[in-house]
């Protein structure tokens, strides 16, 4: 089973790497880009086919490791 | 007074650390590798020194702060055990969450390695008594993720609690005009609730000999051997 897990900063929380790359779109003249968050993203693959069993492992992953939720959020996807 | 310095794969700052410990206690420090599930009997101070552990994999210090040897230092500082994280240390111990908050990309996204002033908040913990009150000392700071942050909440209460160690200040003793690396409330050092345990961004342990320029640093190790005693 493939699942992918995004995580993003809080909104509340400033990223100076979005502002540095939205700077650097708007250089190249992107004028249009209001803004550019950064985030990570983590493909996994999980032995079995229990989708909740799966989904609940990687949000414990998620909580425990992958994502410090101080500052970040993050989101689980398993494919069909 | 034993002294455990924890290397973790990509740690650097290990022999600083361990060289600051020996001049003020007159003892060597152990080196303990972070897969180890016990710290040397007897430890009285663990030492988690700056570096890039993991390559800064992930997120700086997250890595480290999961590795086994984490569980051992846990329960030593769960006892009262004096531990300090400099640098890298100190993103081990936010990231393993024996101190609160973050610490983040710095606000302008530059590597900072510089002098650096800083002011010694508080003078009766194990980690400064050797220190006057509100002393202004000059150390190293050397780092890419220093700007530390925390929820208001969580900000009040380290504030209200007193346990902010160290601030950055400028060659006056003046806050808030000098932060390197865009720090809330200037922070450069916090303790626990407890008091046991110590993190900080800038390096005493690179100030603790005239030849380098400076020895503001020593008297951080030699407030802790002060308290521990010379031999033990």
């Amino acid at each position: 089973m493939k699942a992918r897990v995004t995580v993003t900063l809080k909104t509340s929380v400033l990223d100076p790497q979005g502002k540095a790359i939205e700077g650097s779109l708007k250089s190249l003249g992107f004028d249009g880009v209001e803004s550019v968050r950064q985030g990570k993203v983590f493909d996994l693959e999980i032995d079995g086919t229990d989708k909740a069993k799966a989904e609940a492992d990687i949000k414990a992953m998620c909580e425990k490791l992958l994502a410090n939720t101080v500052i970040e959020t993050y989101r689980v996807e398993i494919a069909g | 007074m034993k002294s455990a310095v924890i290397l973790f794969p990509g740690s650097n700052r290990e022999r600083d650390a361990a060289r600051a410990l020996k001049q003020a206690s007159g003892q060597a420090a152990s080196i303990v590798w972070h897969g180890e599930t016990e710290l040397p009997k007897g430890t009285d101070v663990v030492l988690l020194p700056g570096g890039f552990s993991y390559g800064d994999y992930l997120r700086c210090g997250a890595i480290a702060a999961r590795s086994p040897v984490m569980d051992a230092v846990r329960a030593h500082a769960a006892k009262g055990g004096l531990v300090i994280g400099i640098c890298n240390g100190f993103q081990i111990l936010v990231e393993s969450g024996l101190l609160p908050g973050v610490l983040l990309r710095n606000a302008h996204l530059k590597f900072i390695c510089r002098m650096q002033h800083l002011k010694v908040e508080r003078n009766d913990t194990a980690f400064t008594r050797l220190y006057r009150q509100d002393q202004v000392i000059e150390v190293a700071v050397a780092h890419g993720d220093g700007n530390f942050l925390a929820d208001a909440d969580t900000l009040k209460r380290i504030e209200g609690e007193g346990r902010v160690a160290f601030r950055y200040c400028d060659a006056d003793g003046i806050v808030g005009k000098d932060s390197p690396n865009g720090s809330v409330n200037s922070i450069a050092g916090i303790y626990s609730d407890k008091f046991n345990v110590l993190g900080m961004m800038p390096h005493p342990e690179n100030l603790i000999d005239p030849l380098v320029g400076g020895t503001d640093g020593a008297a951080l190790f030699e407030s802790i051997a002060a308290g521990l005693g010379r031999a033990a």
